[in-house]
């Protein structure tokens, strides 16, 4: 019942606010408008308060994203080595994709080679035509090696000679359509590469069975974040319950013990956890003394490690929404769901559970999107199967310097994120999860 | 309240234009660890006090992404910078480095001209080779990356690096492939699936190290059994107590290089630091505060044979070398990177 009344409570409260325009006297209009424009001078006054964070928010927030958006489509590197040949290419299309280009585009092609604004541009164009074939990247560099010193004699052969003496793949279709397809200004190359997808001459298609990751690599992730985000819950639940009920001295305590790995670096914990789990590491080493185990369990490098470190360290932001919630329902509503006869069991299911649901959703959420973007976690504490998402975005970043793709695999994220966010908000609603009811 | 104001407005301008018109001091970036530290006693130090000028020191691990990031913003916050060999061809490619001036380098000419490059000069030789845990298997330990394979005979996890240069060429050697025709195969199709098939077999048994330092951590904690790993680092962890053996044979060897940042303000600086790195005396002192190979001629003649032995280029450590070929990664690095990883988080 109460989800429904929150849900639509926008939409009520601007249905009751033209009812009262509507059947309301005019002198209460004219007095709305009086207080109107008296408060319009505080309300800029206002306005302007929040101007830094405006501010901070578009750049430091829009901003970037927006930039992520656009560099995941946007595709200059061939325009700008190449802008002549294909400008030509766009004027005289060639019969069909299988065919050479006219020559004037090997001419336009040539021109564009010796008029190079910088080996920068070519470099670039280099490194975005090998990602449509590997090798692509020495036949460009290669050739704008050899413009560099003038020809020896231009006027001997034309420009598709000339080319194809350098490298005969100048003369080979499958460059030439490999080239056309790089060249636009926009391309969906990364984010279908994102998607394990390609473009072919038939249109879309799925990549190579040996080839897919991407796909695999999102639902791996949102495992994880989900696992992690359910394990968080069942520890934080009673966890949260405790220090509610518990003494001023110990509640001191309990949240010491939550807090104090959240104001340690990350790196410091992570590291600390190999310490303690390792083959030789305090957890094995009392468990052997004990007789406990033959072998040291492998806790570290794998799966596991990864849910133990994660689990710890995400446990604050589930604890905290709930303890919040709990902390502000009225200790007599057990006490008399218990005098109308209900066993502890259904009170706890019928009155206290439904209460805490919204520390539930918000603080689940935000585990999960936390846990979803993690990566420098699952890389020191997991095996290579372990990586997630962010795990390739930072390679694509840092690595291999393919900014598209990273830009890609962020969009795929955010996406991911984005539809739970909305999943759960249509579930709970949105202003419990922001903490406003 | 005017006066706040105006104040407060002053104190963020000077915030904001305050780094812009500070003058930097030199910034060298290497890639940390033992090699840094090395660094810093032969090269740093000595010419911090030289000149009298501060030497601030930065580190990384590789890539380009902080070189282009800095160059295309016009605003480097890098001068002297370590990279790796085809690393720094992409990075001259891409017009993220200065050409190098030769006649700035008064030390150039006693320097080996094949250590020179259109946008940098090596650093020092290094070696990726195989060492073990002597108290698992003590002198009786693997002797080639074929033994490398073997768990049966030698159990315990393996330790490579994640990536897939060098990870590929000791495949293909492990899988019987002479060092002379391992890029020959890699360049083709079936020598690239030869390679990631071999590394199939052994692939529940590897614990993937990204750097330099962690093989020996891991070999030291007895996480892993046998590992590659550079020869310098097992070199130093052996200084601290340790006993790992450096198993020469079939060793992948490459040169690191001294780049200096495409438009950088300090240029002269770096230049002079780059002078004295390359110096007859300096060279000798790197050599002797790690086991890695250089390039001054002088100083490679006047070396004492204790030192020289432990060197990668010793000719009694190149049985069966490989040479990293750097055109070669240039040109593929990407693709097998790309489906190095992929396979990796399969």
């Amino acid at each position: 019942m109460t989800e429904a009344r929150f849900e639509y409570g926008f939409i009520k409260v601007g249905f009751t606010m033209s009812v009262s325009s509507i059947d309301a006297p005019a002198c209460v209009d004219t007095l709305a408008v009086a207080h109107y424009q008296s408060s319009r001078r505080k309300r800029w006054v206002s306005m302007l308060l929040l101007l830094p964070l405006l501010a901070y928010t578009c750049v430091f927030f829009a901003l970037p994203i927006g930039m992520m958006f656009y560099r995941a489509v946007s595709n200059p590197e061939l325009l700008q080595a190449f802008p002549t040949a294909i400008r030509t290419m766009v004027d005289e299309p060639a019969k069909d994709s299988t065919a050479l280009p006219t020559d004037r585009v090997f001419d336009a092609l040539e021109q564009d080679f010796i008029n190079a604004p910088s080996n920068a541009v070519i470099g670039e164009a280099a490194r975005r035509l090998n990602y449509e074939n590997s090798g692509y990247r020495f036949l460009v560099m290669n050739t704008a090696r050899t413009y560099r010193t003038p020809l020896a004699n231009p006027e001997s052969q034309s420009a598709r000679e000339r080319l194809a003496a350098i490298d005969e793949r100048w003369i080979s279709p499958q460059v030439w359509e490999d080239f056309r397809r790089a060249s636009p200004a926009y391309t969906p190359y990364y984010l279908l590469a994102a998607l394990d997808l390609k473009q072919t001459d038939q249109g879309v298609a799925p990549v190579e069975e040996s080839q897919r990751v991407y796909l695999d690599l999102t639902f791996k992730t949102l495992k994880i974040a989900l696992i992690v985000s359910l394990l968080c819950l069942l520890l934080g639940f009673p966890f949260a319950a405790l220090m509610v009920k518990a003494s001023p001295a110990l509640q001191v305590l309990l949240f010491l013990a939550v807090m104090l790995p959240f104001w340690t670096s990350l790196l410091a914990r992570t590291t600390a956890w190999i310490v303690v789990l390792q083959d030789k590491g305090i957890v094995n080493t009392l468990l052997l003394r004990f007789g406990l185990i033959d072998h040291p369990l492998p806790m570290i490098f794998n799966l596991s490690g990864v849910y133990i470190v994660m689990v710890h360290i995400l446990l604050p932001f589930s604890v905290l929404p709930l303890y919040n919630v709990m902390k502000n329902i009225p200790p007599h509503f057990m006490r008399a769901s218990a005098s109308l006869g209900a066993h502890p069991i259904r009170g706890f299911m019928q009155v206290y559970l439904p209460l805490t649901l919204t520390g539930i959703g918000s603080g689940t959420l935000l585990t999960f999107i936390v846990a979803a973007g993690y990566y420098v976690t699952p890389t020191l504490v997991g095996s290579a199967r372990e990586q997630m998402l962010g795990y390739f975005i930072a390679f694509y970043t840092n690595t291999t310097v393919n900014w598209g793709m990273a830009s890609a695999l962020g969009l795929v994220l955010i996406s991911c994120v984005m539809v739970i966010y909305l999943l759960a908000a249509r579930l709970v609603g949105i202003r419990q999860i922001a903490g406003l009811r | 309240m005017h006066s706040h104001s105006t104040r407060l407005a002053l104190v963020l301008t000077l915030a904001l234009t305050g780094p812009l018109a500070q003058a930097r001091d030199l910034t060298v970036v290497g890639f940390g660890g033992a090699t840094q530290e090395a660094f810093d006693k032969a090269w740093f130090k000595p010419f911090a006090a030289q000149s009298a000028k501060p030497v601030v020191q930065d580190s990384y691990g590789g890539g380009l992404a902080k070189q282009k990031a800095m160059v295309e913003s016009g605003n480097p916050t890098w001068d002297l910078v370590q990279m790796d060999q085809n690393e720094m061809e992409l990075a001259c490619e891409q017009g993220l480095l200065e050409d190098l001036d030769h006649k700035q380098l008064k030390n150039a000419p006693e320097v080996n001209p094949e250590a020179f490059s259109e946008c940098g000069v090596g650093a020092f030789v290094w070696s990726e080779v195989m060492t073990y845990d002597p108290k698992k298997f003590g002198a009786d330990g693997p002797k080639s990356w074929a033994d490398f394979w073997n768990v049966q005979k030698w159990p315990g996890k393996r330790g490579l690096r994640k990536q897939a240069r060098m990870t590929l060429e000791i495949a293909l050697m492990a899988d019987g492939v002479a060092p002379a025709d391992v890029y020959k195969l890699l360049a083709t199709p079936a020598g690239q699936n030869r390679a990631f098939a071999k590394l199939d077999q052994i692939k529940p048994y590897i614990q993937w190290w990204e750097t330099g330092a962690q093989p020996l951590e891991w070999l030291a904690a007895g996480n892993i059994a046998v590992s590659a790993a550079y020869n310098g680092r097992i070199a130093i962890a052996n200084q601290q107590g340790n006993h790992f053996p450096l198993i020469w044979q079939q060793q992948l060897y490459s040169m690191d290089y001294w780049t200096i940042i495409k438009n950088t303000p300090n240029k002269t600086a770096s230049y002079q630091l780059l002078d004295y790195i390359l110096g007859a005396k300096a060279q000798s002192d790197f050599a002797h505060a790690i086991p890695y190979g250089i390039v001054n001629s002088k100083a490679i003649a006047a070396m004492d044979e204790k030192t020289a032995s432990a060197l990668p280029n010793a000719p009694a450590n190149m049985k069966d070398a490989l040479l990293l070929d750097t055109p070669f990664w240039v040109n593929y690095e990407e693709d097998l990177m790309n489906r190095f990883t992929r396979w990796v988080a399969q």
